[in-house]
């Protein structure tokens, strides 16, 4: 007993330690680069992703619910920050705009601009409420067909974003600006900080998206080392011993929809200041796949699993396939560019793990049990649970 | 007033009425055994017990309130826990992890209870730290015994404890369930093999296409004629 405690107790002291030396190298890297450099946009957007991958892997990875539609959490965050922090909402009191902590740039104009951080906060509370209606219809379901509602549920959005620009409401605004883009967006502002300037320099984006990572990060062992956590992995493990156990499945299952919603949300926002530009073609389906490959490379539930996998799958994305590789069919007499093949590339890259390396670059403990040890008890559900 | 009465219920798979109007009592301090063939609804009465499958008419009486209806966890914090048929265990958690699991509802400190399990079942013990998965079949029965004790149960459900076991196991396995009885639990079973079961307990139901045949004491149900036939084999 006293043994096995000192071990968990050195664990858990092992990836603090490991936590704080990542963070604080990362923190100095931009000192390494101009602040306009390309290789800084490529890490404020991984940074992004590794948000969203954590985000993923508490509903894939810790609960076992296969989610296909977490592009709808990106387009929620996104669209918080289109809405509340750009001129879209252009007559409103007036034309004169509602501002609340927004930046003395965007102070002065139409529209409502609310404080970023406050956007966080509504990005957060309605992906949260997404996740919960999303979860609703698939509490009865199990594996693929779940996935299939998700995936619906994530095109749903997508379509409601794309001709949004045909949904009037109050005194004839639009929903969404359809394959247009709501932009600008204002440039985050913090509080006690200056404002950001992402024509000048990077750096203060990279920073925000490092802190979200530390915290999200920090939400995900607390999460995964709690009571709920332990719920989780019940639920994965085997549905009707946990429900047997007490763990309430509805309830459980709402939670992890909710929280991974969330943090996708507040890197949907982020992402929407950082592009300074919210359309509808950027929450395709390929974008869930996109985060979702980010996990299954990394490793299922394995938190720094999720991160490396994130970093790989986002450079690939930024830097290898653009600018590496991208004349390489040329050189074969091929007439196209590489990035035409990025989503095959990425389908490659899945099916190499899976033949290779099924449980992930860093997978899970249990995960790896399962995949190379085969314990498990197979795919035998013996009865539907009532959820 | 009985610890458990079961009167009338009815119990569905979507539109096929798996439960015709069962009743049944369990005393304080009883073990009562459910008999009957495959399909003929033994596990689903647990089922309809433990919430897991709620009826759709009649009454569930535990301790005194309505359990009818009410979600599975609220029931096992009344007091009714169970090991599921084919055990369910969690195979890539550890043994210790299983028990953890087995008292989630719990907030206060569970060691004793799990010294408990590990004196009732030492083999568990040794297995602490194995992983469920890599157990044998009487093994994890053990573990889905003992981490249904882990909820600090009045009533204990065990669903069908010697399915796939071997025949010595299944001897020590009725064991440990009579001596948790007289440690204070008491106990509903359900039990393709009846000899063991009926052996163990003072009384027992006989069910048939989702209806109460027989009630008796078990003494009464091994001399019956019929049940000998049917479920023992003589």
């Amino acid at each position: 007993m006293r043994a096995r405690f000192d071990e968990f107790r050195r664990w858990k002291h092992s990836n603090l330690v490991l936590a704080i030396v990542l963070l604080g190298l990362a923190v100095l890297l931009p000192y390494f680069f101009d602040p306009r450099a390309s290789f800084m946009n490529n890490a404020v957007l991984a940074l992004a992703y590794i948000v969203m991958a954590l985000g993923l892997n508490i509903v894939v990875g810790f609960a076992g619910l296969l989610d296909l539609g977490y592009v709808a959490f990106y387009a929620f965050g996104a669209y918080s920050m289109g809405w509340f922090a750009s001129d879209f909402f252009n007559r409103v009191n007036g034309e004169e705009g509602i501002h609340l902590g927004a930046g003395q740039f965007a102070s002065t104009l139409p529209g409502i601009h609310l404080n970023f951080l406050m956007i966080l906060v509504i990005a957060v509370i309605i992906c949260a409420i997404a996740g919960v209606l999303i979860g609703l219809p698939t509490l009865r379901l199990r594996g693929d067909y779940i996935a299939i509602v998700t995936l619906a549920f994530g095109e749903i959005i997508r379509v409601f974003a794309f001709f949004g620009d045909d949904i009037t409401f109050a005194s004839g605004y639009t929903l969404t600006n359809g394959r247009d883009s709501i932009s600008p967006v204002d440039q985050i502002d913090l509080p006690l900080f200056k404002e950001f300037d992402s024509a000048f320099s990077l750096r203060p984006y990279y920073w925000f998206a490092l802190a979200m990572v530390a915290f999200v990060l920090f939400v995900n062992f607390r999460l995964r080392d709690s009571r709920l956590g332990r719920a989780w992995i019940a639920i994965r493990e085997d549905e009707i011993a946990a429900a047997s156990m007490g763990v309430p499945l509805v309830k459980t299952k709402l939670l992890a929809y909710a929280t991974g919603g969330a943090l996708g949300g507040m890197s949907g926002a982020f992402l929407g200041s950082y592009y300074n530009a919210v359309n509808a073609n950027q929450f395709q389906f390929g974008f869930s796949i996109f985060i979702l490959a980010m996990i299954i490379l990394g490793g299922l539930g394995s938190i720094w699993g999720v991160v490396l996998g994130a970093i790989l799958i986002s450079y690939i994305n930024t830097y290898f396939i653009p600018d590496v590789f991208n004349s390489l069919p040329s050189t074969f007499g091929l007439d196209f560019d590489l990035t035409q093949l990025s989503f095959g590339i990425f389908g490659f890259l899945i099916v190499l793990v899976m033949v290779l390396r099924p449980e992930g670059l860093l997978p899970e403990r249990r995960r790896r049990l399962e995949l190379v040890e085969h314990i498990g008890t197979g795919d035998e559900q013996l009865y539907e649970v009532r959820a | 007033m009985a610890l458990l009465e079961v009167d009338d219920i009815h119990t569905y798979y979507g539109n096929i009425e798996a439960l015709k109007g069962v009743s049944l009592t369990v005393e304080e301090g009883e073990i009562v055994t459910l008999i009957g063939s495959n399909g003929a609804g033994k596990s689903t009465t647990l089922r309809s017990i433990s919430g897991l499958t709620p009826p759709r008419e009649g009454s569930i009486r535990f301790d005194g309130d309505d359990i009818a209806g009410v979600a599975p966890q609220d029931i096992v914090r009344k007091g009714i826990s169970q090991a599921p048929e084919g055990r369910h265990v969690f195979p890539r958690l550890t043994v210790r992890e299983n028990l953890d699991m087995g008292a989630y509802l719990r907030r206060d400190d569970h060691s004793e209870d799990m010294e408990r399990v590990y004196d009732l079942f030492p083999r568990l013990k040794e297995r602490e730290r194995q992983k469920a998965g890599t157990m044998s079949g009487g093994e994890q029965q053990m573990l889905a015994i003992g981490r249904a004790l882990m909820a600090q149960p009045k009533l204990l459900l065990l669903d069908e404890p010697s399915m796939g076991i071997a025949p010595i196991l299944v001897d020590r396995i009725y064991e440990t369930i009579k001596q948790i009885n007289q440690q204070g639990t008491t106990i509903l079973l359900v039990e393709q093999s009846a000899h063991h079961a009926l052996d163990a307990s003072q009384r027992g139901y006989v069910l048939a296409t989702g209806q109460v045949a027989l009630a008796d004491d078990s003494d009464a149900l091994r001399q019956n004629e019929d049940v000998r036939k049917a479920y023992l084999g003589a």
